[in-house]
């Protein structure tokens, strides 16, 4: 609410125009001298609506992972064979798959602080930094998967198997997604599109490409080392 | 926040180094600090994993320990959450603390607690 009083309008009665309804005069209050703003959080709605939706996406998750859980020592249906994903697991492997998801967060986090300085070029050059080591983590999910099909492991072998390719997929296509919407970012940062004073689009980007990596933490703890 | 990213935040001091242009955070020297925690991190979490005979009983508990560390300090840090408004870490918190609590119901009615199965569904599903 401000204290800037508007042009002296009254609340006098006022004579109705042939035809129209009669008009109800309420009495001038001290409060008609004052314009009236909606109240207001003054926080963006953009990044509010990214926070909402990674805080519901947790539940899509948990769903994912708590779903793993419960069924990951489960037994073919057919009773043929005992495969699971855990037995076929590449440690090392998944490690520096994760190290370069992890240092991905860096990359994102600088192009952040890049374009708040209005350095566009570096800011350029790290968003597609943390693209290629988004593609890098896919291209060795894409690997690991193919490994364990070759090992006998298919999506339909055992309800564990299911549960496990479900996960881990759900999140590649997240990181996916994610490196779809940095490489478009960085174009339309190329094309002058979005410039320093959009510095906050940028932002929200980053912060889904966190939770992706937030995800991956869980996950490979829980999932891959955790016994 | 919990103490293990308090320690972090000691060791960083971000309003110190946070540029005058940029309302929150931190420098970009003090990302590439927070980073190379994270990675001193992981890598404790892969020599837990592989040195699990020498933790014993304890591997589990660190395992989930050191994730929830990671957890808090890539919210904190590269998310921002620790310098932004409180109104999106509600947000954010409530999702996940509805996800957890949700979930571990669902474990509960199931017996994942108990069963080393993990369920105890129709034995037509052979659990």
């Amino acid at each position: 609410m401000t204290d800037t009083p508007t042009t002296g309008s009254t609340a006098a009665a006022v004579e109705p125009a042939e035809g129209d309804e009669p008009q109800i005069a309420y009495p001038r209050t001290e409060w008609d001298d004052y314009e009236i703003i909606p109240p207001t959080t003054s926080l963006s709605n953009e990044k509010l609506t990214m926070w909402t939706f990674l805080g519901s996406d947790c539940l899509l998750f948990g769903a994912l992972i708590s779903t793993y859980l419960l069924l990951r020592n489960r037994q073919p249906l057919s009773g043929e064979g005992s495969l699971k994903a855990a037995d076929l697991f590449d440690i090392p492997f998944t490690s520096v798959s994760s190290f370069v998801l992890l240092m991905s967060s860096l990359t994102m986090v600088l192009a952040v602080s890049a374009i708040a300085r209005g350095e566009m070029e570096r800011c350029k050059l790290w968003l597609l930094t943390t693209a290629a080591q988004g593609a890098v983590f896919i291209a060795g999910q894409v690997y690991e998967f193919t490994s364990f099909y070759r090992e006998g492991l298919g999506f339909t072998v055992s309800i564990s198997s299911s549960a496990f390719y479900t996960l881990t997929g759900f999140h590649g296509v997240h990181v996916s997604l994610g490196i779809i919407m940095l490489v478009t970012l960085w174009a339309m940062i190329n094309r002058g599109i979005i410039g320093p004073e959009r510095a906050e689009t940028v932002e929200i980007i980053g912060l889904y490409w966190h939770f992706v990596d937030i995800v991956w933490i869980v996950i490979f703890a829980v999932v891959y080392l955790i016994p | 926040m919990s103490t293990a990213t308090e320690a972090a935040s000691e060791e960083i001091h971000p309003s110190d180094e946070a540029h005058d242009d940029h309302d929150h955070g931190l420098s970009d020297f003090g990302y590439i600090k927070v980073a190379l925690l994270l990675a001193v991190l992981t890598a404790a979490e892969v020599l837990i994993y592989f040195f699990d005979d020498r933790v014993g009983p304890l591997e589990v508990p660190l395992l989930l320990i050191l994730m929830v560390v990671k957890f808090e300090i890539v919210v904190a840090y590269f998310m921002h959450l620790r310098f932004d408004n409180k109104l999106f870490t509600w947000m954010f918190v409530g999702g996940l603390v509805l996800a957890i609590a949700v979930y571990a119901a669902m474990g509960t009615s199931m017996l994942f607690w108990t069963d080393p199965a993990g369920c105890d569904l129709s034995p037509n599903l052979d659990c």
